[in-house]
Formats: structure tokens, C-alpha cells, sequence
């Protein structure tokens, strides 16, 4: 990476003046797009700057779902703070469970049995199946698909739901993972249910790629539409499909190998050009890889106990310390920054939401295109605002 | 990857007068971190990117940390001279006798970074730097124009604790709205009696105006918080 170039290019980037394109006579028009524009997934703002169609300047604006829950998660016991997760991507909480019992379990030196290993992943990449999913149909709504793709990936994600909803209780608050295991057991019968809805998936992907992957408009609309580098993508801590999307072989299940995801066999899909097209495509890759992960998973999951029988449920107080815990969340890097002073609260919580940092590069990838592109690229970066705010 | 020791030894050689300190994490964790004077730290930032052995090319993640004044109570052993009447003669007699004193540890903000290399795949290397105290020397040097990823980052320190990027670009609230006076992830902050205005308080929200005017009186003191430009904006209800 030539380091100077890209500094130089960012300090250009940064509190631009009004430009006035060469071509273009008259002022610029100012838009403020959202907080309630239906392409913004929630509450979320972006003043855009406007020559004509074209984007001059892009600054997004948040905080309108804030509710410092950071703050509230220091004013609770730890494991008080696990229902509270779910509640940061509401589409994908097994993960932010997940995330959030590792970074506890990391700062508590807790292990995890071998069962509850295997549940975790099982869980973790349903979620992004239907994560991937339904970040694709949304997409796809947003160009103007009205309805249909959507519709065939919520049709196999609430297969996906059903068997949370049959083993937590709960579709989407999940609250699942406990520190060094989890809530409920999988019986033989949820097992079962799970291998028939994963048989299923393959053919599902295959039929959303027939339907969309060479699809005329689908690939004019995508095709050289917000384009993200490598350097740039690196730099702005830009983690996930996003990343893997520009290029960079960066992903967390494969680096870190936290939990025991160094026994599966599955590949990294990685983009050429880091435009929107490329990250549809790592999506529908990586819905195919997960597959094969849960596949194996399924079928090599032991017997044993659900819990650590050291771990301890009440009194939990973990040493003075602190860790940071991260695993390749759907959208990212989700992390936990822990710091414990020996009490039943946290001294500091922190969340590091891979939704938020996606969107630093919004206006880089953005700037010279069009107002319509905007809505495609933002569609792309995939967030949900739950996350975003806290 | 090198350890946090040989990577403070590394920086001390090529950024001399880096002023790198070791803090230790007594935790399982064990992910121990370096901490930075602001002076240098830009430098030293620069020097952990572009290293081709370190290449931590990637920020992960920022987080502020508030650590309040603390007072500590220490027992002190201390020898006095005390007169006494041995036997009838007055004699002066070298003592030791245990003393609680008490002193305050100043606070500080913190701002912790954790850095990963996507070159190399390795990390996390955890640097900090602190503030000299709570109230007015609050800055920092900001590391946005090394890593990018902490443009959001550092304007949601700056919002939710106070603490000032200098060399930020753009250094405007992140969560909370524009005009809010207060850092709300700060460990002494205080809520507002209500968030909405009602012409009269009742209930919870009377209750909670009467505690604060009690220990506000009990301080001899208008406003609660310690940090004195921060006065908060929103409904304080007289009563």
C-alpha cells in the first residue's frame, strides 16, 4: 500500500467547499435524504450536496436510534447485558450474543465445551444465511425489484427463524449464549429439522442466482457503481463482505479461528473490483460456504454438556482486567471491549459496531454519482441502525 | 507477532524520545498495551503503520474510558516524638503510630486503540493515551490522519466523553444532538430531571429534581457535574 498517496487523497476528501462542477451553472442543491426515506433502513440521514444528479458531497448524520447502551450495559450485571444485544443488529442476534459471550469469556478465562462449540457455529452461519439473504433482497427492493427477490429470501429465512424461534423461544430476540455455554440443549429432533432446512438452502441459492445473478438490469445498476479500493477499504476499518468485496483476504473466522472454526472446511470469497455487483456476489458466495460450514457441523456435532460446570451464573465477578473480543459478524467485525474492576458490572463496555464504521467510506464511494446510486451503494453497504446508534 | 515489550522497544528505536510506557493487563486476558505520550503518539502511529515487520495497518476499534478523581485511604506508618511521664521524670519518646490518610488520585480520560494487521494477520496490539486531568486539559492528538477508521470513532469519544482530537477534521457530535452541553458516558454525569418539559413536575420526576436540589445544597454547589464548562441544557425543573 503506498501509504502517502492514500493520506493525501483523504485530506483532499475531508471538508470539501462547495465545488461547482466545470459543466454545471448555478448553485448546489442541498438535500437532506432521510431520517424517514424508506432506503434508509430506519432512522438514519445523509445531507447530500447535489450538481444537477450528481453527489458533491455526502455527510451522513446519526444517532437518531441512540440510547446509549453502552451506558445502560455498565449500569447492569454482565450477563443482564445479554438480552440487550440482541437488540444492537436485530437481524442477526445470535451473533451479538456470540460476540458478546466471547469477549466475556475472554476476560473471565472461561472455556466452553465442545457441544455448545458446535451449537455456536451452527447458529452463527444460519444467521448469516439468512442475514446475507434478506441484505440482498433489501437491496434489490431498493432498485426497484418491488417485492419478488425480497419475498424469495424471506421465504427462506423464516425457515431459518422457525428453528431459532423452536430452540430459543424468540425469532429475533434470541438471547441464547450464556458465558461458557448456552441456555437450552438441541434435542434430536431440532437437529433433524435443522439438516432439512439446510438440504433445502442449495437449491434456494440456486434458484435467487438464476434469478438475479445475470439479470440484465441487475448487472447494469451494479456493475462499476460505488467502487471501494483496498488501500481505502483497509484504512477506513471497513471489515466484513464489504472488505472481502474490494479484494483484501481478511476474514476473522480464518485469522482468529476463534471457537473451532479452524475444523471446517469452507473458502473465502473475495471480489476484483469492489463495486456493488461484487458485493452482492461475495454475499451469494458466502451464503454457499456457510452452507457447507453448517453442513459439517451438523453432522460432527458431539454429545456432552451444555455448560461449562465451573462457569458460575450468579456472583459472576470476573478478575480486574480487560480483553477485546471480535468474530466475523454478518456485517463485520462486531467486538466487545471489556474493562472489569472486580465488580458484577462492567467498568466499561464497548461496542465496536461493524455497521457504523462500514459507512466511513459512504461519501467516498459515493462522490461524482447519482442520487439514485446513492440509495444502490448505501443498499450495499448493508446495516441495520440498531447497531449503528446503539 | 512480537510482544507488547519488543514492540515498545522496536518504537523507542526508531522515534527517539517516543516516551512509550508498559501497562500491563493483570487479567486472563492478558492482552497487555502501550501506552503513548500524546506528543509523539502521531509519530509513533505512523511508525506502527508503515513498520514493514509491525504493518498494523488496521484500526479496529476506539473506545474512551473515564476514569474519575479517586480518593485513596492508605494506612501510614509514622514515628512521632511524644512526651510522657516515665517514673516522674518527663522524657520525650520516638513512637510509631498508624495513621489513615487520605489523598485523591486525579482522574483522567483515556482513549484506547486496538490494532490488527490485515497484511499480516496478526494482532491485537492495544495502545492508550490519557489526558492530564478531567476538566480543561482534555486533548489528545487525533490518529484519523493515520487510520481512517477512527473519523466516527473519535467523534463518538469526543461526544460521549469529552475528550478533544486535535488534528481531527471534522470534530462534530456523533450520537447526541447539536447543542447538547454534556458528556453522557462520563461516570459522574447526572440525568436531567425529565427529557421532555412539563409545566409541573410530578411523580418520579419530582422526586428525582428534590434529590438533586438536596445534593446540590449538600455541595454547596450549582450543577452537579465536576466538569465546568459542561453545564447541562436540559429541563431543571425549580422548585
Amino acid at each position: 500500500m503506498n501509504a502517502t498517496e492514500t493520506k493525501s487523497e483523504r485530506l483532499d476528501g475531508w471538508n470539501r467547499p462547495p465545488v461547482i462542477a466545470p459543466d454545471g451553472e448555478g448553485e448546489l442543491l442541498e438535500v437532506a435524504m432521510g431520517p424517514h426515506h424508506p432506503s434508509t433502513h430506519g432512522v438514519f440521514r445523509m445531507d447530500l450536496a447535489l450538481d444537477g444528479e450528481r453527489v458533491v458531497r455526502l455527510k451522513p448524520v446519526f444517532g437518531y436510534l441512540h440510547r446509549n447502551h453502552e451506558k445502560i450495559a455498565e449500569q447492569a450485571s454482565y450477563l443482564a447485558s445479554m438480552p440487550y444485544t440482541d437488540r444492537l443488529d436485530y437481524i442477526c442476534s445470535l451473533t451479538n450474543n456470540w460476540a458478546y459471550a466471547l469477549a466475556v469469556e475472554k476476560l473471565a478465562g472461561q472455556e466452553v465445551p465442545e457441544r455448545v462449540q458446535y451449537i455456536r457455529v451452527i447458529l452463527g452461519e444460519l444467521t448469516r444465511i439468512q442475514n446475507h439473504a434478506s441484505s440482498i433482497g433489501f437491496l434489490l427492493q431498493e432498485m426497484g425489484a418491488s417485492g419478488t427477490p425480497l419475498m424469495y429470501a424471506f421465504k427462506e429465512r423464516e425457515k431459518i427463524l422457525d428453528l431459532f424461534e423452536s430452540l430459543t423461544g424468540s425469532r429475533m430476540m434470541c438471547n441464547y449464549m450464556r458465558f461458557g455455554g448456552c441456555r437450552v440443549d438441541v434435542s434430536a429432533t431440532w437437529l433433524d429439522a435443522a439438516r432439512k432446512v439446510v438440504a433445502g438452502l442449495p437449491q434456494f441459492v440456486d434458484e435467487f442466482e438464476t434469478l438475479l445473478s445475470s439479470n440484465e438490469i441487475l448487472m447494469a445498476r451494479c456493475q462499476g457503481v460505488g467502487i471501494l479500493r483496498p488501500e481505502l477499504a483497509v484504512n477506513a476499518g471497513v471489515t466484513g463482505p464489504m472488505l472481502r468485496a474490494s479484494g483484501v483476504d481478511y476474514d476473522i473466522r480464518k485469522v482468529d479461528r476463534y471457537g473451532i472454526y479452524d475444523r471446517f472446511k469452507f473458502r473465502v470469497p473475495l471480489g476484483d473490483h469492489g463495486d456493488v455487483y461484487d458485493r452482492y456476489m461475495v454475499r451469494i458466495l458466502e451464503i454457499r460456504e456457510s452452507i457447507r460450514i453448517v453442513e459439517q457441523a451438523l453432522n460432527d456435532i458431539p454429545a456432552g454438556p451444555i455448560m461449562d460446570p465451573k462457569a458460575r451464573i450468579r456472583g459472576f465477578r470476573p478478575k480486574p482486567g480487560e480483553a477485546y473480543g471480535r468474530i466475523e459478524a454478518p456485517k463485520g467485525e462486531l467486538g466487545f471491549y471489556l474493562i472489569s474492576d472486580g465488580g458484577p458490572n462492567p467498568y466499561r463496555y464497548r461496542v465496536r459496531p461493524p455497521s457504523l464504521i462500514n459507512l466511513t467510506v459512504l461519501e467516498d464511494m459515493c462522490l461524482g454519482s447519482n442520487v439514485a446510486d446513492v440509495v444502490l451503494i448505501f443498499g450495499s453497504v448493508d446495516i441495520v441502525l440498531g447497531e449503528v446508534d446503539r | 507477532m512480537k510482544s507488547a515489550e519488543e514492540i515498545k522497544a522496536a518504537i523507542e528505536a526508531a522515534v527517539p524520545g517516543a516516551g512509550v510506557e508498559f501497562v500491563p493487563n493483570p487479567g486472563p486476558a492478558a492482552e497487555h498495551s502501550l501506552r503513548l505520550a500524546p506528543a509523539s503518539a502521531v509519530a509513533v502511529a505512523t511508525f506502527l503503520r508503515d513498520d514493514a515487520d509491525l504493518a498494523f495497518d488496521f484500526l479496529s476499534n476506539v473506545s474512551g474510558v473515564d476514569w474519575p478523581d479517586r480518593e485513596i485511604a492508605e494506612k501510614v506508618k509514622v514515628a512521632r516524638t511524644v512526651t510522657k511521664t516515665v517514673d516522674g521524670v518527663e522524657q520525650s519518646v520516638e513512637e510509631t503510630v498508624e495513621e489513615t490518610r487520605k489523598r485523591v488520585e486525579p482522574g483522567c480520560l483515556e482513549a484506547v486503540y486496538h490494532l490488527y494487521s490485515v497484511a499480516k494477520k496478526h494482532g491485537p496490539l492495544v495502545i492508550r493515551m490519557k489526558t492530564a486531568n478531567r476538566i480543561d486539559q482534555v486533548e489528545l492528538p487525533s490518529l484519523t490522519p493515520v487510520w481512517r477508521a477512527a473519523e466516527f470513532q473519535e467523534r463518538e469519544v469526543f461526544d460521549l466523553y469529552g475528550i478533544i482530537f486535535t488534528g481531527h477534521p471534522d470534530l462534530r457530535r456523533l450520537l447526541m444532538w447539536e447543542g447538547f452541553k454534556d458528556h453522557p458516558m462520563r461516570k459522574d454525569y447526572v440525568e436531567p430531571d425529565d427529557y421532555e418539559y412539563e409545566p409541573t413536575p410530578h411523580d418520579h420526576v419530582l422526586k428525582r429534581a428534590q434529590e438533586r436540589r438536596a445534593a446540590e445544597a449538600a455541595l454547596g454547589t450549582e450543577g452537579l457535574r465536576g466538569c465546568g464548562t459542561n453545564k447541562r441544557e436540559t429541563v431543571n425543573y425549580e422548585l
